[in-house]
């Protein structure tokens, strides 16, 4: 069997696949992220908070309503999408004028607080959430096992992403943004809220649904924006997919470093390009 | 990680008044609980340890003895750093007596040292490294319900003898991880077993999926999960997913708790081996204490953690109440090794001098699902190792206190 730097080619294909279904969850929460600064101008640091209440969401429909993953996966950015709007009607709205800082700490404090909440109610070790019905089981690739659940996940983001960056992207809805209309904004902060739930959804058959999975995730989905430069849509997306397969290969060459190398790709690029990779300088 | 708050709840505990206490150090016995309250080891020690610690005070009698115990409380976040400063706060200016619990194996280590420095007293549950016995003994410190030695023994000794002589291991890159994973190397090659591969991830990490990879790559038979808590969960989880255990790979799971199978559900965590010191259907007494605990703590029974900071506070009040002091760490020690232990957890036993409390291990097995009558209904008992053959044998250790 051939090989690249001892690590079977084979099993290096395997890897670079994982990265990518990870890559799909960066890609849709930064995209989420990227919205929302793109148009308000606010840090979003409650998107972990909102991703974690997807799943929640989803497990909720499930043992409350019976409701299965399709429906959630409907239902559940609506639903968080809708919270969102009332936040953004009963908080956000009255920092725009201020500095960016107060957003952030607005959203971390929400964050915060939700966090706490799901966790005294719910514990830390989470509760599970079955795979679909129809995305059970796995296809051999020859090199390796790709469970079909995971298939879905890289196919539907890159979906997402795709769909919603032609929609903002499209000349039209720009010059719609530039009018300011305020019911915009509130229904930007809800879209990319609602796409933070929806990476929750899909998430939910994968890791347990666990009141802290926003937590671990948040901060390397800021790294994620950060390289790709703030506000750039195509720039998130792109990061998003590239850095799921930088820390794939971590895992493989050097996986205690996993953790850290997409802080130490921002790093760089932050000393290169102080505007990320696909920013402007504003 | 957002900064989570290193909010310290005093949780008064105070019985009354009585006249025992003027001997104690500044009147008052005061036990903290030292864990991880809300993160991947907050369901299998967290506020269940404070409970248990709570339980211990009032079976203890404390209140018609006379003494006055006070239970506190600190979140250590998995993190030395934090463990260190609460745990000298807590001596220099909250006159903490003794710290109980402490997941977390580099938290415990850290710690250790100030307890020793401060003449205090230590009784570790929840944390693993066997070091704790070995070379980081010390006169201030006891290891109560279970060590990485013990897990090793009773787990992989089992799965090599049912075959499984081939390992890959998944380690949890820190302290408590190593050391689980080289006690365990040690039992597979001491049985004729090879271990083809291991890699460690960062601690936490909540995909496995690339690990997973690996170690199906690896052809291992056995896939040794050298990790704790949600760690473990999304490992076994995952792993299923991606059909390791229908490839014809198997996984043993070297520190299972009761909590994280109740996570799991019994479709994916069916078959598992495990090593535990408690589990409460083990006997009457250990239905009764868990019941009684079940209805303090939201209807989940206790883990063999919790359950070991219950015995060792019930074990560290008797050894105050002989000595009618608390204030010399070290002779609160000597005495809790002098007396014998006997409590509904784990029956009969004794503190050995290396600090090492010795009692039986069980090996269980996971239910099937159509085999549990209900939720925690969820081990079968596959053998009793007995207390003596259970533990590191004191010599093995290296620690300078065994002559």
């Amino acid at each position: 069997m051939s090989e690249i730097f001892g690590i079977p080619t084979q099993a290096l294909f395997g890897q670079l696949l994982i990265g990518l279904i990870n890559g799909s969850f960066y890609a849709l929460l930064s995209l989420g992220l990227a919205v929302i600064f793109g148009l308000l101008n606010i840090i979003n640091f409650a998107h972990g908070a909102q991703y974690m209440m997807g799943a929640f969401c989803a497990w909720f429909l499930l043992n409350k309503l019976g409701l299965n993953y399709w429906w959630a996966l409907v239902i559940t950015p609506l639903v968080v999408g809708a919270t969102g709007v009332v936040v953004e009607r009963l908080m956000l709205s009255r920092l725009y004028k201020l500095d960016h800082l107060y957003g952030l700490l607005l959203t971390f404090g929400l964050a915060l607080i939700i966090q706490g909440l799901f966790r005294n109610e719910y514990g830390s070790t989470g509760l599970p959430y079955p795979m679909p019905q129809s995305l059970q089981g796995a296809q051999n690739l020859g090199f390796m096992f790709l469970p079909n659940y995971r298939a879905w996940v890289i196919v539907f983001s890159l979906a997402v992403c795709v769909v919603t960056w032609f929609v903002i992207e499209n000349p039209q809805l720009v010059q719609a943004f530039g009018v300011n209309v305020p019911r915009m904004v509130t229904l930007t902060y809800g879209f990319g809220v609602g796409l933070a739930a929806l990476a929750g959804v899909m998430a939910a058959p994968i890791y347990s649904v666990n009141p802290l999975m926003g937590e671990h995730l948040i901060i390397v989905v800021f790294a994620v924006v950060v390289i790709g430069g703030m506000g750039s849509i195509m720039g998130s997306i792109l990061t998003g997919f590239v850095l799921g397969l930088v820390e794939g290969l971590t895992k493989v060459f050097y996986p205690e470093a996993s953790n850290t190398v997409i802080f130490i790709i921002m790093a760089i690029v932050l000393m290169i390009r102080p505007a990320g990779l696909f920013g402007t300088q504003r | 990680m957002l900064v989570r708050s290193g909010m310290q709840i005093a949780a008064a505990f105070v019985l009354s008044a009585g006249l025992a206490q003027a001997q104690m150090s500044d009147g008052v016995i005061k036990i903290g609980v030292l864990n991880d309250q809300s993160g991947t080891y907050a369901d299998l020690a967290g506020p269940g340890s404070v409970v248990a610690a709570r339980m211990a005070v009032e079976d203890f009698g404390a209140a018609k003895k006379g003494m006055k115990v006070e239970i506190v409380v600190a979140d250590h976040q998995n993190k030395p750093e934090v463990g260190s400063s609460i745990a000298r706060q807590w001596f220099d200016v909250d006159k903490v007596d003794a710290i109980v619990d402490v997941p977390t194996s580099s938290v415990v280590l850290a710690v250790n040292q100030i307890v020793k420095e401060k003449n205090k007293v230590l009784i570790v549950s929840t944390g693993a490294t066997v070091d704790l016995t070995g070379k980081a003994c010390t006169p201030n410190s006891l290891h109560w319900t279970y060590d990485t030695w013990s897990l090793a023994n009773g787990t992989g000794t089992a799965v090599v003898k049912n075959g499984g002589n081939t390992w890959f291991f998944l380690t949890a890159d820190y302290a408590f991880g190593h050391s689980l994973e080289q006690q365990t190397e040690a039992v597979v090659q001491k049985l004729g077993g090879k271990v083809v591969g291991k890699v460690r991830h960062p601690f936490p990490s909540s995909d496995m999926s690339s690990f997973l990879l690996q170690a199906q790559t690896s052809k291992a038979k056995i896939i040794g999960l050298a990790n704790a808590g949600a760690d473990t969960i999304n490992a076994l989880k995952q792993g299923a997913e991606f059909g390791i255990v229908k490839g014809g790979q198997q996984f043993a799971g070297l520190l299972v708790f009761l909590t994280d199978v109740h996570s799991l559900g019994l479709n994916i965590a069916q078959g598992l081996l495990l090593t535990e010191s408690f589990y409460w259907d083990l006997n009457d007494e250990t239905r009764a204490f868990s019941k009684r605990f079940a209805k303090l703590h939201k209807g989940a029974m206790p883990t063999m953690g919790q359950a070991g900071v219950y015995s060792g506070v019930l074990h560290y009040l008797k050894a105050v109440e002989a000595l009618k002091s608390d204030a010399a760490g070290d002779k609160v020690v000597a005495k809790m090794k002098e007396l014998p232990t006997d409590d509904p957890v784990f029956g009969k036993g004794r503190v050995r001098q290396d600090g090492r409390k010795i009692h039986n291990m069980y090996l269980f097995e996971v239910k099937k699902p159509g085999d549990s009558k209900g939720a925690w209904d969820y081990y079968r008992l596959r053998g009793t190792i007995p207390a003596d053959q259970a533990f590191r044998p004191e010599k093995d250790g290296g620690c300078p206190l065994v002559k």
